[in-house]
């Protein structure tokens, strides 16, 4: 399947966080990435390892180039913990397809997947539709998708809710159309 | 005069590099003699010498080493695509020696065809280490596996590999026994199970297993009770759900595990699983829990078994508390190493301070080697270090924040350094952090008469401070700067100092285009390599600074493989040396005054 015609510009991701960077270093070059990553890695990808490897700090510390000396698999490794587990929440990104900025949603306050997915539709005002494992969101306008340790792009509601929480490092939600490929019955 | 045969066995119990260098130099017979039985090449600088050369002069060797990058390429300060290509050597010592056993590489390029070179061209080819070394794939690592019939030791260290499948493991053949070491943690794609134990089942002299991240915590056991002789044991990923049998049957493969001394990996932990190794931690000397984001309770409960351990890498999880508790435990520490688990956020959480690494000093009287990362450090705390610890060898501070002042005094850290250098009169490794004058530098051209590598970042306060090292240091091999206010001066004066040296980078200091020039031209066996990226760097005016300047000493020459953001300064025919240069370097080595100026003695014959 060639994704490569020009219409799957996607707008979604703004703001595409340098923890991004993981995808381009070495531990998920792999070839478990799906289509729709590729889209997105697909232009500049070396450049942009170069790029947001600098940009690699956030911004509350004045960003200095291989300072403190510390490696950069030992940096993705203690960042991509950090970025997902803190004291007072599990807080995940979640971007949407079209929309200009992200949000940030505390996993930890959700029970379960209904829960999250109620969330998820009262803050982008959209309608999601109800899971199946052979569909996945059939009939829905919109997927909720999201990426685990490894970098790979999964559907919401796949795996139980508790590995789901552990594994999950930030969230898309993907306009129907896109989420061919991902459960969406072609 | 002894007769060969005695000699050659005289020679046969010389095994440093150092050594044989040395006796190589007594006279022409010695070196001679010297040169047919070296076994094994170091190569600090693979541009340093050609491959030919090398070839030439020693024939019989077995093993290679060669190191290609910059240490700073660690840290991305060198761009990619630099050079350190192995390749061109490969394709030498594979038509020279074809019973090479041994190849070692630290950052070097490493291609997937090279990989296929070695693994075709030696017949009893033994050992391939690579470390930090990028280029390649999981296909090149298949090349090895398939063909390297007397393979002992694969060891992938920190490299950065191109993963396209996990299937390069199943391709060493079911008739390869001879496996003793496998570090493969640095890998991110998943090999079958399998087959990784199917081959650690057929390899009884199987010491070291480092796995990677992909292989579950469940697994390990099975793996364990395969190689009950493993020494060296990494695991992958330490967590799952808390299950009984998955703990027991892990704690038990542990406890039969007698010949276990060294442990690493710990990704990921779950808390729960970690006292499945306690049944180990009194047979340690080795413990590597830099992975492990895990709290201070659980790693001081470890380290407090960990009777015999030697060497210590950890998170500032640990905190003072686990660092005190090391103090009292291991008395048999050489070895402390304490990274930051978050290097970036302003504000600390995590309670590792100054105090830490001062009780392990009071504690350990065997430490040796110290690489630290906190908050920040008083010059009391280093001169009690400095007192309790005269034997140290390796002492490597990182205090995180560029710049920062003794936090109690406000003063800079000079003297605190100045205590290190001086009391601990065997050190050969200093790296330095917060702030510093150029006193500091004044006492270590003072007292570090052995010092062999010195790296410096955010200090100094003119090119006095670098004259101070570069005069002074007797033993200086490698110096690497950055972010200092070090200019032309000092680097011209102690030009003759470099060919001393292996190698010097400075980079975001204040050394011009002109004196690289002019070095270059001067220093026929420096290499004076310019790394600049800006786009406008052919119209800059010679008096403005280069981003960053590498300069080592070779007797290759130039070399040929750069890329356009670096050139190699003061080679062209075209840049003759012009009178107005030669009063320029006067100039310059005359404002030191009583010190000599080096380069400008010289005749101004070309």
């Amino acid at each position: 399947m060639n994704m490569e015609d020009g219409l799957n510009l996607t707008l979604g991701l703004p703001g595409r966080d340098e923890s991004d960077k993981e995808s381009c270093f070495k531990n998920n070059n792999n070839n478990k990435r799906s289509q729709l990553e590729m889209n997105d890695e697909s232009n500049g990808s070396s450049d942009h390892a170069k790029e947001v490897d600098m940009e690699n700090a956030p911004a509350t510390k004045s960003q200095v180039v291989g300072w403190p000396p510390v490696r950069n698999y030992r940096r993705n490794n203690i960042q991509a913990k950090k970025a997902s587990e803190t004291e007072s929440g599990m807080y995940v990104k979640v971007s949407m397809d079209g929309a200009p900025y992200l949000r940030k949603i505390d996993l930890k306050v959700y029970k379960g997947y209904p829960e999250l997915l109620k969330a998820l539709e009262n803050m982008f005002k959209l309608t999601i539709g109800v899971y199946s494992e052979r569909d996945g969101y059939k009939g829905s306008e919109f997927a909720p998708t999201y990426q685990d340790k490894d970098g790979d792009w999964m559907l919401v509601g796949d795996v139980p809710w508790e590995m789901f929480m552990l594994s999950c490092k930030r969230m898309r939600i993907m306009k129907g159309s896109e989420a061919k490929g991902l459960g969406y019955n072609v | 005069m002894f007769p060969e045969e005695v000699l050659e066995h005289v020679f046969s119990f010389l095994n440093s590099h150092t050594d044989r260098n040395t006796a190589s130099l007594v006279c022409k017979s010695w070196y001679e003699m010297e040169r047919w039985c070296r076994k094994r090449v170091f190569i600090g600088n693979c541009y340093a010498v050609n491959p030919r050369v090398v070839i030439r002069r020693f024939p019989e060797v077995k093993s290679v080493e060669l190191k290609g990058k910059p240490h700073f390429a660690d840290f991305n300060l060198v761009p990619e695509g630099w050079g350190g290509y192995v390749y061109p050597w490969i394709v030498e010592i594979a038509r020279a020696y074809p019973w090479l056993e041994e190849i070692r590489l630290k950052r070097m390029v490493v291609t997937d065809e090279c990989l296929e070179i070695v693994a075709k061209s030696f017949r009893n080819f033994r050992v391939l280490v690579l470390e930090s070394c990028e280029g390649f794939s999981t296909d090149g690592l298949a090349a090895v596996a398939a063909n390297c019939r007397n393979l002992r030791v694969l060891d992938l260290r920190e490299c950065e590999v191109e993963e396209l499948s996990g299937h390069w493991l199943s391709h060493f053949p079911d008739s390869f026994t001879s496996l003793e070491s496998l570090n493969m943690a640095c890998l991110g794609s998943e090999v079958s199970f399998s087959a990784l134990e199917r081959l650690v089942a057929r390899s009884p002299n199987l010491k070291t297993l480092r796995l990677n991240r992909t292989v579950p915590i469940e697994k390990l056991s099975t793996l364990l009770q395969r190689a009950p002789q493993l020494v060296d044991f990494g695991t992958g990923a330490y967590s799952a759900e808390i299950r009984q049998d998955v703990y027991s049957r892990l704690a038990d493969a542990f406890s039969r595990s007698k010949n276990l001394k060294s442990l690493s990996g710990f990704w990921d932990v779950t808390p729960a699983y970690l006292p499945a190794i306690y049944s180990v931690c009194s047979q340690l000397t080795s413990l590597n829990l830099s992975y492990a984001a895990t709290r201070s309770p659980d790693l001081t409960k470890i380290v407090s078994q960990c009777y015999n351990l030697q060497r210590l890498v950890v998170l500032d999880y640990i905190e003072d508390t686990g660092l005190n508790t090391v103090s009292m435990s291991c008395k048999d520490l050489r070895e402390l190493v304490v990274f930051p688990s978050d290097p970036f956020v302003g504000e600390v959480d995590v309670l590792l301070t100054e105090q830490g690494l001062v009780s392990v000093s009071q504690g350990c009287s065997k430490l040796q080697s110290v690489l630290y990362f906190c908050h920040q450090m008083s010059n009391s705390a280093l001169i009690s270090i400095s007192k309790n610890r005269p034997n140290l060898t390796c002492f490597r501070l990182c205090i995180i924040e560029p710049r920062v002042p003794d936090y109690v005094t406000h003063e800079p850290l000079d003297v605190g350094f100045g205590s290190i250098v001086e009391n601990c009169k065997q050190l050969t490794r200093l790296s330095m952090s917060g702030l510093l004058t150029d006193r500091v530098f004044e006492y270590i051209g003072t007292h570090a008469k052995n010092l062999d590598m010195l790296s410096i970042a955010f200090a100094g306060d003119s090119d006095l401070g670098l004259h101070h090292v570069l005069s002074g240091c007797d033993s200086l091999r490698k110096l690497e700067i950055r972010d200092c206010p070090f200019g032309d001066k000092a680097l011209l004066a102690n030009a003759s100092k470099l060919e001393k040296m292996r190698s010097l980078w400075m980079s975001s200091c204040l050394v011009s285009f002109g004196a690289c020039k002019l070095l270059g031209q001067k220093m026929p066996g420096l290499n004076v390599e310019v790394i600049d990226e800006r786009e406008n760097v052919n119209s800059l005016p010679e008096y403005v600074p280069v981003e960053k300047v590498y300069i080592y000493r070779t007797v290759s020459g130039q070399r040929f493989d750069t890329p356009d953001f670096v050139r190699i300064m003061g080679k062209d025919k075209d840049d003759l040396f012009s009178d107005k240069g030669l009063k320029v370097a006067v100039l310059f080595c005359s404002n030191f005054g009583t010190f000599r100026p080096c380069c400008c003695t010289r005749s101004r014959s070309l």
